[in-house]
């Protein structure tokens, strides 16, 4: 029997065949921490009796939810983890980079093969550079600085085919939300998934983040696409390693195969309060809407907003929206500040904040008051998540976010 | 020991919205717990009440101020029906019981239920719901006295050690 591109990847790093089910204490490549998790991680470290971190060169430390800080509690958190990095020769991005996700990616800290844990839930995005990278608690992060290995129950994968022409205005972020709704909150839990077929190998570095960060959306460990020309490319001035085949056999295990189209598929919303919600955009159309958020590292990348840009064309945003507009990074950043696109974001009267959470952290800024809505092209919608439990979110790609900003209600992006 | 019942998919920002993540302290995270979700809970809870929930309790992010939240409350037993990953993992971690029970949702808000982990069910009002087992590997954490207490007793840890499921 073949093997999944998982159960390779804890066989490559233990050297033994080790499949799905098995519970091993397997090597970490990478361990990520941030101002929101951190603090509680490291206590515990110190609480393990840890003394040097097993590695500092493979820790990732940054600050990206409540930045700059938003809090006198905040702030001290970032000084507890500042003193941390110096203490034990970690290098810290602090909160100069962006959010966590996006800056592990572009800074190679995660690469085909490797195993990658970090202190937050949507951590599986690295999945999208052909690494196995899952989300853990603060407690377990403790243990991972510790030792630089970790307990995993190795997962079955679902096998997720996509085929078929992204449609105008249709992409990566409608796909996800599409596999969410069949797949259901909890139809993935303890598996990983892995997309694949021809949509995905002509799919971008971005759309595959997209893709791979909402696996945790399913419940999912892990979400993964087989490293190829794309990957290794992406690779490319960020980490040197040479090129080498990695993807799961013909005749592999899985738990279930799925196959979706994207060639007649529309433009997705999730409605609240759950991400499994998504229906067609005609669905919900017309919904007022107060605030939409164009960022995070679902949809913050400079792909997503030159989407939106598209989208806007020479148009104004509507005045009866705060439209917030976040690259996902300093680097998405200057991409999107070269080309133009902030300037005319800010002429059509969007706010472009610094690349970090954002609304999405739902505490630092950007919050929603009772009986507000906003459009997001973030990952999560659940009640209270943008701010008041009585505020609603809906989750769309950025082509939607964009249209429904101009018309100032839900809008399919075809239709501007 | 009171019952406090919740539906499918309780996520973690409902059991400690993200406002309150500055804050590490479980007595001081507890005083927040389900707010604006259920207000009720952080006012009247005691401590040795018992959490039960439906599908997939704890979906959504990492941070372990969920658990805490209840445990600094006196909760150490939370039943579902199922649990996202995360969150169960997390539990265990901090010293909060997660209990896979299938008959979860025949366990009414309120409730008086007694729970006896070693014969493996709960007994509400003279009916018994059978409970699942916790994983051996889990179970050995739970054993040592939580993941810190693990920890601490290893110098390095065996690395590519298979262990019991």
């Amino acid at each position: 029997m073949g093997a999944t591109i998982v159960e390779k990847i804890f066989s490559r790093k233990c050297g033994g065949d080790i499949r799905a089910g098995e519970v091993v204490m397997a090597p970490v490549d990478g361990a990520m921490i941030h101002d929101i998790t951190g603090p509680l991680a490291i206590q515990k470290f110190y609480e393990m009796g840890g003394s040097k971190v097993f590695d500092p060169e493979h820790i990732i430390l940054l600050f990206d939810h409540q930045i700059p800080a938003d809090s006198i509690p905040a702030a001290e958190n970032h000084v507890y983890m500042r003193k941390f990095a110096a203490e034990q020769h970690i290098h810290n991005y602090d909160i100069n980079e962006g959010v966590c996700h996006q800056v592990v990616l572009e800074k190679g800290r995660a690469a085909p093969g490797e195993i990658i844990v970090g202190a937050d839930s949507h951590t599986c995005m690295y999945g999208a550079a052909g690494a196995f990278a899952t989300g853990i608690g603060s407690t377990d992060m403790g243990f991972a600085l510790k030792f630089g290995a970790l307990y995993f129950k190795v997962p079955e994968t679902i096998r997720a085919e996509i085929s078929g022409k992204f449609p105008n205005r249709v992409g990566a972020k409608d796909l996800i939300l599409s596999i969410a709704a069949d797949i259901g909150a909890d139809g993935a839990t303890y598996q990983a998934i892995e997309f694949t077929g021809k949509t995905i190998e002509n799919l971008d570095m971005a759309g595959r983040m997209t893709c791979c960060n909402m696996a945790i959306e399913m419940g999912a460990k892990a979400g993964i696409v087989a490293p190829d020309k794309i990957t290794w490319e992406y690779m490319k001035g960020r980490r040197k390693m040479k090129p080498f085949p990695l993807e799961s056999d013909i005749d592999a295990s899985y738990v279930t195969k799925r196959s979706y189209s994207v060639s007649d598929m529309e433009p997705q919303v999730a409605v609240p309060n759950n991400v499994d919600t998504g229906v067609p955009v005609s669905k919900v159309a017309g919904t007022r809407i107060d605030q939409v958020f164009i960022g995070s590292c679902t949809n913050g990348r400079f792909e997503d907003l030159e989407e939106a840009a598209e989208v806007l064309g020479k148009k104004k945003f509507n005045t009866k929206v705060r439209v917030i507009i976040i690259p996902a990074s300093r680097d998405e950043y200057l991409k999107t500040l070269k080309a133009g696109l902030i300037e005319r974001f800010v002429k059509a009267g969007a706010l472009v904040e610094a690349p970090c959470c954002g609304p999405c952290m739902g505490g630092a800024f950007g919050l929603l008051a009772p009986g507000e809505v906003s459009l997001s092209t973030s990952n999560r919608n659940f009640k209270g998540r943008q701010g008041s439990t009585e505020g609603r979110v809906y989750l769309c790609s950025p082509a939607t976010a964009a249209a429904s900003a101009i018309t100032g209600v839900i809008t399919d992006p075809r239709e501007v | 020991m009171r019952v406090w019942k919740f539906g499918d998919d309780i996520d973690t920002d409902a059991i400690i919205p993200g406002r309150f993540l500055t804050i590490y302290d479980p007595r001081e995270l507890a005083k927040h717990a389900f707010e604006g979700t259920r207000d009720d809970y952080a006012k009247n809870a005691k401590a040795g009440d018992i959490i039960v929930g439906g599908r997939n309790f704890g979906c959504g992010s990492s941070r372990e101020h969920a658990p805490l939240a209840l445990v600094g409350g006196g909760v150490n037993v939370v039943v579902a029906k199922s649990f996202a990953r995360i969150f169960f993992r997390n539990s265990i971690n901090v010293g909060l019981l997660p209990v896979v029970c299938k008959d979860a949702d025949k366990i009414a808000d309120g409730a008086k239920i007694t729970l006896d982990i070693k014969k493996g069910y709960i007994e509400d009002d003279g009916k018994h719901y059978i409970i699942e087992p916790v994983p051996a590997f889990m179970q050995g954490i739970i054993d040592a006295g939580g993941l810190v207490a693990y920890a601490k007793s290893l110098k390095e840890v065996p690395s590519c050690t298979k262990s019991q499921q």
